[in-house]
Formats: C-alpha cells, sequence, structure tokens
C-alpha cells in the first residue's frame, strides 16, 4: 500500500505529490526529494552501461526502517516515485511494476489533455481517483 | 484504414480554419497561420512522445532517434515510412518523403508550389514536439520542390 506517490517533472519540480496520513506530508516530501539523487544516478548509470532495452522501472531505491521508496522513469525524463510502508508484507515486484504501469498511463492520459500545458501542476480529478485507489487499497 | 483519410480530411480543415475568415490575408496573417499550426503540432508531438512504445527509446546517439522518428513516428501517423534521411554528422538531418500524404490529393508537381508550406507546418511542429518530448530541442523547417515529395530539414539546437 503506497503513503506517498510523486510525479517529479524533468527539470526536478514536483507536479504532484500526494501522501497519506497527512500529518507526515513533509517528511515524504523530504524523502520524495532525497530519493531524486538516487534517480539521477540510476539513470546515468544505464545511460553508460551499453544495455540495449533500457528499463522504465528503476526498482527499489533505497529502503528504510519504516519505508521502502520505489521509482520509475518515463520516456520524457518524468520521473514517478511511489514510497510504500515496509510494515505490511512486502508488496512484490510485480505489483508495484503494475502500480507504476498504472500511474504511467494515467499520466499519459493526463498529457492528452488538450486543456492541460505541460510542465503544470496536475489537477485532474481522474489522475487523483486513480492515485487514492492505489493508496487505499494497493494494486 | 479509413483512419489515415480521416487525419488527412480533418488536417486540410484545420489548415484551411487557420487560414480562414480574414485571418490569412496579408503576409501577417501567412505568418501567424504558420505559427498556429506549429505550435499545433508542436503539442499533439508532445503527447505522442508519451504514447510511443516504453522503453524502446534508449538511444545513445541522436541519429538513432531520428531513425526512430523516421520510422516509427512516420509509421504511426502516416503508416508509411519516410523514404531518405541524410545527414552532415553535426546535427542537421534532412528527412525526405517522396510521396507525402498531405500532398497527394493536390496536383503533382509545381502547380501549388506556394500553398505548400501551409500544409507541412503541422508536421514540421510536430517533429519538433517529439524532440522536445524527448529531450531534444530543434528547429524544423520544410522544402518543397515538386509535390508531393519534400523535405523536412531538423537542425539540433546544441546546449
Amino acid at each position: 500500500m503506497a503513503v506517498c506517490i510523486a510525479v517529479i517533472a524533468k527539470e526536478n519540480y514536483p507536479l504532484y505529490i500526494r501522501s497519506i496520513p497527512a500529518e507526515h506530508e513533509l517528511k515524504f516530501h523530504y524523502t520524495v526529494h532525497t530519493s531524486l539523487d538516487v534517480v539521477d544516478e540510476k539513470v546515468s548509470a544505464m545511460g553508460k552501461a551499453l544495455v540495449d532495452q533500457r528499463e522504465l522501472y528503476l526498482g527499489l531505491l533505497y529502503p528504510t526502517e519504516d519505508y521502502k521508496v520505489y521509482g520509475y522513469v518515463t520516456n520524457s525524463k518524468v520521473k514517478f516515485v511511489m514510497v510504500v510502508d515496509s510494515s505490511n508484507t512486502a508488496l512484490r515486484d510485480n505489483e508495484i511494476r503494475s502500480m507504476f504501469r498504472k500511474l504511467h498511463n494515467s499520466y499519459t492520459d493526463v498529457m492528452c489533455n488538450p486543456f492541460y500545458n505541460p510542465g503544470d501542476r496536475i489537477h485532474s480529478r481522474a489522475f487523483d481517483n486513480m492515485v487514492t485507489s492505489m493508496m487505499v487499497q494497493g494494486c | 484504414m479509413a483512419d489515415e483519410t480521416l487525419f488527412q480530411l480533418l488536417h486540410t480543415e484545420v489548415v484551411a480554419a487557420a487560414y480562414g475568415g480574414g485571418r490569412g490575408s496579408g503576409d501577417e496573417g501567412q505568418r501567424n497561420g504558420l505559427t498556429v499550426l506549429e505550435g499545433m503540432g508542436f503539442r499533439v508531438g508532445q503527447g505522442l512522445a508519451e504514447r510511443l512504445p516504453r522503453g524502446a527509446l534508449v538511444f545513445k546517439e541522436e541519429l538513432d532517434t531520428i531513425k526512430f522518428l523516421c520510422r516509427d513516428l512516420w509509421g504511426a501517423v502516416f503508416r508509411k515510412q519516410t523514404d531518405n534521411l541524410r545527414t552532415n554528422h553535426q546535427g542537421t538531418y534532412i528527412l525526405q518523403d517522396n510521396n507525402f500524404p498531405f500532398l497527394t490529393q493536390m496536383a503533382w508537381g509545381q502547380q501549388y508550389l506556394e500553398e505548400a508550406p501551409k500544409f507541412l507546418a503541422f508536421t514540421c511542429g510536430l517533429l519538433r514536439g517529439t524532440l522536445s518530448a524527448l529531450g531534444i530541442e530543434s528547429s524544423v523547417t520544410a522544402s518543397v520542390a515538386s509535390l508531393p515529395a519534400c523535405k523536412f530539414q531538423v537542425v539540433i539546437q546544441k546546449a
């Protein structure tokens, strides 16, 4: 069950960030911010390695005692960062991947919305609902 | 099959609308029309870049990205590939299409040479938008020597 989901633009400012429960919001914002460094490191490392197919899913960025942070990068260098609670049974890798895939699909829909300007914060209700469903029940 | 025709017809109307209602008269009107069309193409290109095959975009070189544009983007939008790609290996690429779908319905040859740029502006924007969403800033211009063959010149801006 995700406790915080963030969408970060190419220039490393947040397009969308939401966390539950609300009182730890600042802590999660800080966590997401620090995880951006790890994301950049992974992306540049993959660029140098001669792999034919680069994975968009970056995997576990770093674990702490309370929670784990996962990352995902899209074609246009928009990053998704997800913080999940470690206390409940660890979500399997596939589940995290499928959550990111759903996120990516919703983000693509937002991108194709003619009323959305790339680079603005995301206000789409459909995106909100999808994120809520992921936070409440996992996948 | 019908998708291509629909898109061509829609595009024709978009061009007509950009220039219609007296807006298209005079040099300034012409320039505005081209800018509007190019801007439209840019936004569409950005959205299209998100929908392209995920993870298939690890390109070590710009040339690979341009080749991808020639094959997959053209294939997705026009159901064909560009006929020729030339480069000077210093950031300039020329994509040549000998049978450009938006121009095939007009008389072949030189008759409509002046009107042709209007029908290429959207595609220029499309190329620029897709490249920009993939992280490459560029400027795209188009030229026509004889319908329906046309060339798109992509110049990559060095940071």
